[in-house]
């Protein structure tokens, strides 16, 4: 017998039943295809950026309010200044139509070891815990999430959820099942695991901030 | 990894006279307790919040087989693979398969405590593998060539100069004393490992049925860049941790950070499912899930089911004042404190680990805090149970409970052989109200004060107060 047979006879057995029948397999397919509500964290807020800004900004995350997509490369360039970043970034091809001025690098492609900063297009941004959803895909590629020293996300303000559980029915609606990697990410890398004392920056970005769009 | 439960005795005196490791522990009740207290208290849901995540859990583990054959299902689907290990040596068969046919030389590791559980690290090293774990607590003790001591801080009882001392050994770079420019040097060290690595491996805090994700969840981003940067990415988890669907999921994403660390979330919740899809620039080419059983499926349907709800947050650790006086190695396996005492002897049998449940006060504080609700000191009097079933108790324990249970019987003897002991303890402790050392049982007051009766027993003082009123 296989160990997946042998694994699944030994859970039966335990529970002291053989499968379960046509009916009680239905009824639990049924609890996935309509997933019961359960209590969620209470978010009155009337404003969501607001929530969403000031959560995100608690755990040392930066955060900047702009006018439209075409402000991107104007405010990455500030903030590029400000930190003594070279004119050079990953960015996702879904931001690929803003202009960058000249003497930018702009590479659509996987983040290398050397890559010191990436741009990148959230899908969600949460306002319960103020953290950003990334979905990834060959317009979003996944390593520009976590290699650059400096992550810089977009995020349009009407993509500003309440709840993580708006995010799954706006991923239900998408209809193309789960994307290969998803990730919530609430604020730069960090450790306590040098005396319990956080340091920011363990292996991911070391500074992150978001551009709220619109 | 190596079994020392049987020395649970000698290691926790050992415990108990290490500065460093006392120091450490001292840090664990001003951070991770007082953290999770104010998390809590500042969620009003928190409370029907641990309600729900028990009853999912609950509901799950009735219909076990049913939603591991619908994650194994979606994760097929995704163009992964599932794997079901039916105990460690089976684990380590799939995971060693895996590494040869990738042709791998360098493996990088998020954290997993069931890849502890199976021996992963020794059987790859082993077979030449260069193992390196990424985690930096973990990579902290993987340098000591230590075990973890903390299931979610495995390098909570190593001080900042014995970091310094491990790292100026291991990455020959001049010793540095910053906190900051400890982590820096792990961060640039790890990083080529990461590029390098051609098979990753992480745990999975979760697993989703109705998406066939796995999910972890971190603060330092290591897992994320172990299972991207790699060729293969290989999931280790046990069976119990699947659950049905996203919804289902968000209310442990509430409760898991508030009760491990006290924050509101971590800075990392991560879905991984199957490999890199058509078009994809990056991400793993292969994704492998490997299911531990190891003694879950025995604990189904008994007196230890509730057991399997557990999230492996450390809540229960860091609150226990037993745990608190020892910290994690003493306990001489995997997974420490009153999860551990539980899980250790169902794991790993009841030889060799007689002490585990035995050294718990059965003070109620894990079970209070535990997210899922499990009922830790009731389990650990169940294992005292069995114990006593299969005639494990010492001896001289059994004749002094028979003994006790014979004057217990008998009210008069009893209120006389105490008046007796109390003025005999009174007058030993000289008024000082406490005892340094006991003579007849010299280990008790071996780390402790015995605090002394003061000369008159509670009835003699309560049949005062009547004739008083």
């Amino acid at each position: 017998m296989s160990s997946r047979d042998t694994t699944l006879s030994a859970i039966r057995k335990a529970l002291g039943r053989g499968p379960l029948d046509e009916a009680a397999r239905s009824k639990l397919d049924a609890r996935i295809a309509t997933p019961p509500q359960h209590i969620r964290a209470t978010v009155d807020d009337a404003d969501l950026v607001a929530r969403f800004t000031q959560r995100f900004e608690s755990r040392a995350g930066t955060t900047e309010r702009i006018h439209s997509l075409a402000d991107v490369p104007t405010s990455v360039t500030a903030l590029a200044e400000r930190y003594g970043i070279a004119p050079s970034a990953v960015v996702g091809s879904a931001l690929g139509e803003l202009t960058w001025p000249e003497g930018w690098q702009i590479d659509h492609g996987a983040a290398g070891i050397e890559v010191m900063l990436g741009v990148s297009l959230a899908w969600r941004g949460i306002a319960e815990t103020g953290s950003i959803l990334m979905l990834s895909g060959p317009e979003r590629p996944i390593t520009h999430n976590f290699v650059p020293e400096t992550h810089v996300v977009v995020l349009p303000v009407e993509h500003i959820v309440r709840h993580y559980e708006d995010c799954w029915v706006a991923l239900r609606e998408r209809g193309q099942g789960a994307p290969r990697a998803m990730n919530f990410i609430s604020g730069p890398s960090r450790t306590g695991d040098v005396e319990q004392t956080i340091e920011l920056g363990a292996h991911g970005p070391r500074r992150m901030h978001v551009l709220i769009v619109g | 990894m190596e079994f020392r439960s049987p020395e649970f005795k000698t290691r926790a005196v050992h415990a108990l006279h290490d500065a460093n490791l006392q120091k450490a522990l001292s840090n664990t009740k001003a951070g991770f307790v007082v953290k999770r207290a104010q998390a809590a208290e500042a969620m009003p849901e928190f409370e029907a919040l641990r309600d729900t995540a028990a009853e999912i859990k609950n509901h799950v583990l009735n219909n076990l087989d049913h939603y591991l054959e619908k994650y194994e299902a979606a994760v097929t689907a995704a163009g992964g693979h599932v794997h079901y290990a039916t105990d460690a040596e089976d684990a380590r068969r799939i995971i060693l398969g895996i590494c040869k046919k990738a042709g791998a030389r360098r493996i990088t590791k998020g954290k997993s405590m069931v890849s502890e559980e199976m021996g992963l690290n020794e059987a790859l090293i082993a077979d030449g593998y260069e193992v390196v774990e990424t985690d930096l607590g973990e990579y902290i003790i993987q340098l000591a060539d230590e075990p973890p001591s903390h299931i979610i801080a495995p390098a909570i009882h190593k001080t900042k100069d014995q970091v310094a001392d491990l790292f100026a050994a291991a990455h020959h770079k001049p010793r540095k004393t910053d906190r900051a420019e400890l982590v820096a040097e792990a961060r640039e060290v790890l990083r080529e490992k990461y590029f390098t690595a051609e098979v990753g491996i992480t745990g999975g805090n979760f697993l989703v049925a109705e998406t066939g994700s796995s999910v972890i969840v971190t603060n330092e981003g290591n897992g994320d860049l172990t299972q991207t940067l790699a060729k293969v990415h290989i999931v280790t988890s046990g069976i119990e941790r699947v659950i049905p669907t996203l919804d289902d999921l968000s209310v442990f994403l509430r409760i898991l950070a508030r009760s491990a660390t006290g924050q509101e979330t971590e800075s990392y919740t991560t879905f991984s499912t199957g490999p890199r899809r058509e078009g994809d620039v990056d991400g793993p080419e292969e994704y492998h899930v490997v299911l531990l059983d190891n003694g879950r499926s025995k604990m189904l349907g008994s007196r230890f089911q509730d057991m399997l709800r557990c999230i492996r947050c450390g809540a229960c650790m860091n609150h226990c004042p037993v745990y608190g006086s020892i910290g994690g190695h003493a306990y001489g396996w995997v997974y420490p404190g009153p999860m551990g005492s539980v899980l250790t002897p169902l794991i790993k049998g009841m030889d060799g680990t007689y002490d585990l449940p035995n050294a718990c006060t059965l003070n109620g504080r894990c079970k209070s805090v535990c997210p899922v609700r499990i009922p830790l000191p009731d389990l650990l009097r169940e294992i005292r149970h069995n114990q006593f079933r299969k005639d494990m108790t010492p001896k001289r324990q059994k004749q002094a409970l028979k003994l006790w249970r014979y004057v217990a019987e008998r009210p008069k003897l009893y209120h006389f052989a105490e008046r007796i002991g109390v003025r005999i303890l009174a007058s030993m402790a000289g008024g000082k109200g406490k005892l340094r050392s006991l003579p007849f049982d010299p280990g008790w007051t071996g780390a402790r004060d015995l605090p002394a009766p003061t000369g008159r027993t509670f009835l003699e003082l309560w049949q005062a107060k009547r004739g008083d009123q």
